[in-house]
């Protein structure tokens, strides 16, 4: 439990320090830092095909971010702050932080979910799918309109990517 | 700088094969262990990506050109599509058709090997064609704002 | 409980960038911390204690699994957030084509 705490910390310091920074490439690599730290954090929490998904999505972002973006600006400071901004940013933190407390309360506690649906996955998912991998069973037989789902968005988002940066425009 | 190029190359000739063959493990032991078609697509989509970084775009090229990674990334979700409604046949949509063995086999679980083939096509070649079109972009924005 | 306060604070951390900053790419990397809070959520909501990773080994199931239905869900959102990456920094690219700058400020007048 202590690891999983200690960990935490280290992604939200990691954040903060994303969001705060001036030069670019420093915010790049801190989200590049906060995305190892969720890789190890699902380790911990038995999640081993997930981290492997996670470092490898981590990696391609990074070097689509820096490769991409980072060669390009100067590091520009902004005049002057927006105090209605902050503000009204604030009010709305302060208030979500508030009501999900009172939501997150009503939750089973950590470490002891319900599992309605996932005693027939775990009871009867190997002998009726011949998977041993139950996320891949799961994945890909029980839920498998979700994948197909997601890979039509994948494909529609490379086609989105395609049209963007069309190299003729129109004239 | 010769001397750092030439150690990336000599490294990238060794390794290349050994992510690539990593990232079909991944792939087609999905249904055993870790893995799954999206893992191991992104893996080979990296192997790529290594070679386009260290040789250049030019001889990326000749091994595959952007038409034929856009044709590759189609046929995976046509496949993807074609297995889903070949289980209508006396079933239902996705329905899990083929035989299942004995668990633990390489070749067991029915359709799920498949569709993992499938979603590794696609997200293998997807990634490298929108990798390639992203650093290929040219911003001259000053041609731009003298129209 | 307070792991979930803790998912809930680092969602706000990305609203908070997404918000205030005036830098596109800064927006960017605010809808990647987001993405990062729901997926530690969902992962979060399928915990139990003393359990082991939900792959069956060669005698059966073991005696407590982890729950594998939030781990399937987090998986597929992981990869519709690499969609997502993908498609805003494009955009992000063509503006900074047609302005000549990331910041929003510069950003008023309506080119053709």
């Amino acid at each position: 439990m202590l690891e999983l705490y200690a960990l935490l910390i280290f992604m939200l310091l990691g954040a903060l320090i994303a969001v705060e920074n001036h030069d670019l490439l420093s915010s790049v690599i801190a989200v590049g830092t906060v995305g190892f730290g969720l890789c190890i954090v699902f380790l911990y929490l038995g999640a081993p095909d997930l981290a492997l998904t996670q470092l490898v999505v981590e990696i391609l972002a990074l070097v689509i971010l820096i490769r991409s973006t980072v060669a390009l600006t100067v590091p520009e400071t902004y005049k002057g702050r927006e105090f209605l901004a902050y503000l009204m940013t604030g009010i709305f933190i302060l208030t979500l932080l508030f009501f999900s407390s009172r939501a997150l309360s009503s939750l089973p506690s950590f470490g002891a979910p319900l599992m309605k649906v996932s005693k027939e996955y775990i009871a009867l998912g190997t002998s009726r799918t011949g998977a041993p991998n139950l996320v891949a069973a799961i994945m890909f037989d029980y839920r498998a309109l979700d994948s197909l789902g997601a890979a039509a968005v994948l494909l529609v988002s490379i086609l989105g990517v395609i049209t963007i940066l069309r190299l003729k425009g129109r004239k | 700088m010769g001397g750092i190029r030439l150690i990336v190359k000599t490294i990238t000739r060794i390794t290349l094969g050994i992510i690539f063959l990593f990232g079909c493990y991944l792939t087609f032991a999905g249904h055993l262990t870790l893995g799954g078609g999206f893992a191991g697509g992104i893996i080979v989509a990296i192997s790529y990506i290594l070679f386009v970084l260290a040789y250049g775009e030019a001889a990326a090229a000749e091994k595959i050109s952007r038409f034929w990674a856009g044709v590759i990334m189609c046929l995976g979700l046509l496949l993807f599509i074609v297995i889903a409604l070949w289980g209508m046949w006396d079933g239902y949509f996705l329905g899990n058709f083929l035989p299942k063995g004995d668990p633990h086999d390489l070749l067991s679980a029915g359709t799920i090997p498949w569709l993992n083939l499938a979603v590794m096509l696609l997200t293998g070649a997807g990634l490298f064609l929108a990798f390639l079109l992203l650093i290929g972009f040219e911003v001259a924005p000053q041609e731009e704002r003298g129209t | 409980m307070i792991v979930y306060l803790a998912c809930v604070l680092l969602l706000s951390i990305g609203i908070y960038c997404v918000a205030v900053k005036k830098n596109l790419i800064k927006m960017v990397i605010g809808i990647i911390i987001m993405e990062y809070a729901v997926n530690l959520f969902l992962v979060c909501l399928g915990y139990r204690t003393g359990g082991v990773d939900p792959i069956l080994g060669a005698n059966g199931p073991a005696a407590r699994l982890m729950d594998p239905l939030p781990q399937a869900m987090a998986l597929i959102a992981i990869i519709l957030g690499l969609a997502t990456t993908l498609l805003t920094v494009a955009l992000a690219l063509q503006i900074y084509k047609k302005y000549g700058t990331f910041d929003i400020t510069k950003m008023r007048e309506l080119k053709g």
